[in-house]
C-alpha cells in the first residue's frame, strides 16, 4: 500500500484541468521506474525494521540454499535402500533410517527442493495469472469485467481441495511439474480478486487519465502505469499463493497422490504412515518433514503479516500502550 | 429481490460448472481412467456396473459425447449416481454417502459451532483489551497455527494422547466389539473417539474467527458512538457486548454461515489421519480405489454444500446488513 503514492500523487497535484500539458510519456514512464527503485528500497529498509519481516527473510533464504546445495550438507543418496532399517539417530545417521533402509536426514535434505519450486512456481505462477485477469478485469471494464469476474469468482468457490483431490486420482502419481501445474490453475482465484480491487480504485485516477489522453494503449497503462503501483499487494499475492502451494502439495502427496517415489516431505510423510512410524518408535519420521513444512510455510507467513503491518498500520501491535494502561478509556 | 435472484443465477452457474468438471475431467486425462479402471476387473463387472461406467465416462464408445452428457445430467439430476466399483462393489453410491454424512455432521458440525462461539469471544476480549496479554500472545500463535498442515497437528497429537499416554483412542469412531445402538455404552465410546479428531479440528480453525473478530473490533471501537457510549459513563462490560461488539460481529457471522457449507468436505484429513468413517475419509477411499462414482457423487454433494452455504450467507448478510442491500 505504502507504494500507492507514486506516479498518483503527482496526478493528484496536477489536477484534471491541467491535463493539456500532460508531460510526454518518456517522463512518465521514467516517473515508474524511479518509483519502482524507491519502493524497493523501501522495501529492504521494511524488512530489516520489521522482526516478523526478519525472521521470515532468515528462514527463506536457509531453506533456498538448501534447496539449492543439498549435496553439502547430506553426503547420502537419499533413495538409496542400503542401509538397516528402522535405526535409531546416530552420528553417521543424524536422523536415523526408515523403514526402507534409508538415510532419513539426506531425505529432508534433498526432499526441500521440490518443495520449495512448488512454492515458487505456484507463486510466481499464480499471481501473474491473478495480476492479467484482475488487472484486464479492472481496466477494460464492461462485459470483459463481467465475464473475468464471474469466471474468477466460479473458481473461487468451487471447494479447491476435494477438486484437488478430484484432479490428483486421475493423474495417478503427479510429479513436482504436474502439481505446479495443477495448483496454480486452481489457486490463482483469491488474489485475483484482491488485485481487480485495487486496480479499480486506481481506474479513475489522474495519471491513468492522462496517460489515455495521451493516447497510450491498453498494455502499455496496464504495463507501465497501473502494475508498478500494485508491488506491495504484488508480493503479498506471491506469497499466499506460495504458503497455499505449500500445504497444499504437501497434503496431496500426504495422502498418496503425488509421485511416491519422489524425495519430498509430503511423501516421507505419506511413506512414514503407511508404515505406522507412530507405532514402530520412529516418530522422527513424521515429526522432522511436518516441521520442515511449518517452518518454510512460517517464513511466507511472516513476511505477508509484516508486509501486511506495513502496509496498514492499524494492525500493528501496540507496545507502547502496554506501560501506561491504566490511562486508556475502558 | 434482484439481488437475491442474482445470487440464485450464480449458484445454478457454479453448480453447472461443477458438473461439467465433473463430467469432463476424466475425459480429459491422457489415457481415459476408467478404462484403467475396468481392466482391473477382467470381465468381472456386473451387467448393471458396466452400464453405469458407461454413462459415466463413455467406455462403450457408442454414445456421441454430447449424449452421454445429457444422459449424465439427467442421472445427475434424478439422483442416479450409479454403483460403487470397488470401495463396497455393488452397493449404491447413494446410500454409501448417506452412511457417512451423519459422522461428519456430528463431528464436524459440532466442532464448527464450537470453534465459532469460543474464537468469537476470544476475539472480542483481545480487541476489548488491546495490548493486554491475550492479545499480545494470539497473533503470532495464530501465524504458527495458519502454516501447520492440519494433519500433521492430527498426527502430532495421536503420538501424544494415543500413543505414548494411551489417554484417548486415535482409531475409528467407535470400538469395533461394541454394537452400535442408543445406549449409555454406545454413546460415552463414542465420545470418547471424537475427542482427538475434534481438538484437531478446533484449534485449526479457532484462529480465523479470533482474528477475524479482533480486527473488525478494533475498528468498530474507534467509532464516534463507542466515544459516545463511554462520555455517557456507560459500564465497559455494556459497550464491549451491546456496541462494539455487536456491530463487529458481522464478518464473523457471515464467515459462520459460509463455514457449515465446508462442514460437509472440510476434514478430508483429520478424518483420514484417524480413519474416522465419514465423508472426507469416504472420498479418500474412493481415490484410492479407482472408485470414480462414489468420488464424483462425494465432489458433487462438498460443492453443493458450499454453495449453499455461500447463497444463505449473502442472503444474510443483505437481511443483517441494510447498507449491502440498496447499492448494487
Amino acid at each position: 500500500m505504502a507504494t500507492l503514492t507514486g506516479p498518483g500523487g503527482t496526478g493528484d497535484t496536477g489536477g484534471t484541468s491541467q491535463l493539456t500539458t500532460a508531460p510526454p510519456a518518456g517522463v512518465l514512464g521514467g516517473g515508474g521506474g524511479i518509483t519502482g527503485a524507491r519502493s524497493a528500497r523501501r522495501m529492504a529498509r521494511a524488512v530489516t525494521s520489521n522482526r516478523k519481516a526478519t525472521v521470515g527473510v532468515v528462514l527463506l533464504v536457509i531453506f533456498i540454499l538448501v534447496a539449492l546445495f543439498p549435496g553439502l550438507i547430506a553426503h547420502d543418496n537419499p533413495s538409496a535402500q542400503i542401509y538397516p532399517r528402522r535405526l535409531g539417530p546416530s552420528a553417521s545417521h543424524l536422523l536415523g533410517t526408515t523403514a526402507f533402509g534409508q538415510d532419513m536426514f539426506a531425505q529432508v535434505i534433498y526432499g526441500t527442493r521440490p518443495v520449495l519450486l512448488i512454492a515458487l512456481g505456484v507463486g510466481l505462477g499464480a499471481t501473474i495469472i491473478a495480476m492479467l485477469i484482475g488487472v484486464a478485469a479492472a481496466y477494460l471494464g464492461g462485459a470483459w469485467d463481467g465475464a473475468l469476474n464471474l469466471l474468477t469468482d466460479v473458481l473461487l468457490v468451487i471447494p479447491a481441495f476435494p477438486l484437488l483431490i478430484v484432479i490428483g486420482s486421475y493423474l495417478h502419481g503427479a510429479s513436482t511439474g504436474v502439481l505446479i501445474a495443477v495448483i496454480t490453475c486452481i489457486s490463482w482465484s483469491y488474489t485475483a480478486r484482491q488485485l481487480r480491487a485495487q486496480a479499480r480504485s486506481l481506474r479513475t485516477r489522474d495519471f491513468l487519465e492522462a496517460a489515455k489522453v495521451r493516447g497510450e494503449r491498453a498494455f502499455y497503462i496496464i504495463t507501465v502505469e497501473i502494475i508498478p503501483t500494485m508491488t506491495s499487494l504484488l508480493v503479498a499475492a506471491f506469497l499466499t499463493n506460495a504458503l497455499y502451494a505449500v500445504l497444499f502439495s504437501a497434503s496431496l502427496q500426504f495422502i498418496g497422490l503425488g509421485n511416491p517415489s519422489d524425495v519430498s516431505w509430503g511423501t516421507m510423510l505419506y511413506w512414514a504412515e503407511n508404515n505406522e512410524a507412530f507405532q514402530t518408535g520412529q516418530a522422527l519420521w513424521i515429526i522432522v518433514p511436518g516441521l520442515c513444512i511449518v517452518a518454510l510455510g512460517a517464513a511466507f507467513a511472516l513476511l505477508n503479516y509484516a508486509f501486511d503491518e506495513i502496509g496498514n498500520p492499524a494492525l500493528r501491535p501496540v507496545r507502547s500502550m502496554r506501560g501506561n494502561r491504566g490511562q486508556r478509556p475502558r | 429481490m434482484s439481488f437475491v435472484s442474482r445470487r440464485l443465477g450464480f449458484f445454478a452457474l457454479t453448480l453447472w460448472v461443477a458438473l461439467t468438471l465433473n463430467f469432463l475431467l476424466p475425459r480429459m486425462m491422457p489415457g481415459n481412467p476408467a478404462l484403467a479402471v475396468l481392466g482391473k476387473f477382467k470381465g468381472g463387472v456386473s451387467p448393471q456396473a458396466l452400464k453405469a461406467l458407461d454413462a459415466e465416462f463413455g467406455i462403450g464408445g457408442h454414445q456421441s459425447l454430447f449424449s452421454q452428457y445429457v444422459t449424465y445430467l439427467g442421472d445427475t439430476a434424478t439422483g442416479k449416481f450409479g454403483v460403487s466399483l470397488t470401495t463396497q462393489p455393488g452397493n449404491s453410491v447413494g446410500r454409501i454417502v448417506l452412511d457417512a454424512i451423519p459422522w461428519t455432521l456430528g463431528l464436524v458440525g459440532i466442532t464448527t459451532v464450537l470453534a465459532f462461539i469460543l474464537g468469537t469471544s476470544i476475539g472480542i476480549i483481545g480487541a476489548w483489551r488491546r495490548g493486554g496479554r491475550l492479545d499480545s500472545v494470539m497473533p503470532p500463535i495464530f501465524v504458527i497455527m495458519t502454516v501447520i498442515p492440519y494433519f500433521w497437528i492430527g498426527l502430532v497429537l495421536i503420538l501424544v494422547f494415543g500413543v505414548k499416554l494411551h489417554w484417548l483412542p486415535y482409531f475409528f469412531s467407535y470400538n469395533y466389539t461394541l454394537t452400535p445402538g442408543l445406549n449409555g455404552a454406545f454413546i460415552s465410546n463414542v465420545a470418547e473417539h471424537a475427542i482427538l479428531p475434534a481438538f484437531t479440528l478446533l484449534i485449526t480453525t479457532i484462529g480465523t474467527w479470533i482474528l477475524t473478530m479482533r480486527n473488525t473490533m478494533i475498528t468498530t471501537l474507534a467509532e464516534d458512538y463507542v466515544r459516545m457510549a463511554r462520555a455517557k459513563g456507560l459500564s465497559g462490560h455494556r459497550i464491549m457486548l451491546d456496541y462494539a461488539a455487536r456491530n463487529a460481529i458481522l464478518p464473523n457471522l457471515t464467515g459462520f454461515a459460509m463455514s457449515l457449507g465446508f462442514v460437509v468436505g472440510g476434514a478430508i484429513l483429520i478424518e483420514e489421519v484417524f480413519n474416522y468413517q465419514g465423508v472426507g475419509y469416504l472420498l479418500l477411499q474412493a481415490v484410492n480405489n479407482d472408485d470414480y462414482p462414489l468420488m464424483q457423487a462425494l465432489f458433487l454433494l462438498i460443492t453443493v454444500a458450499v454453495l449453499v452455504a455461500i447463497l444463505i450467507s449473502d442472503i444474510a448478510t443483505a437481511v443483517l446488513d441494510p447498507r449491502t442491500r440498496g447499492t448494487r
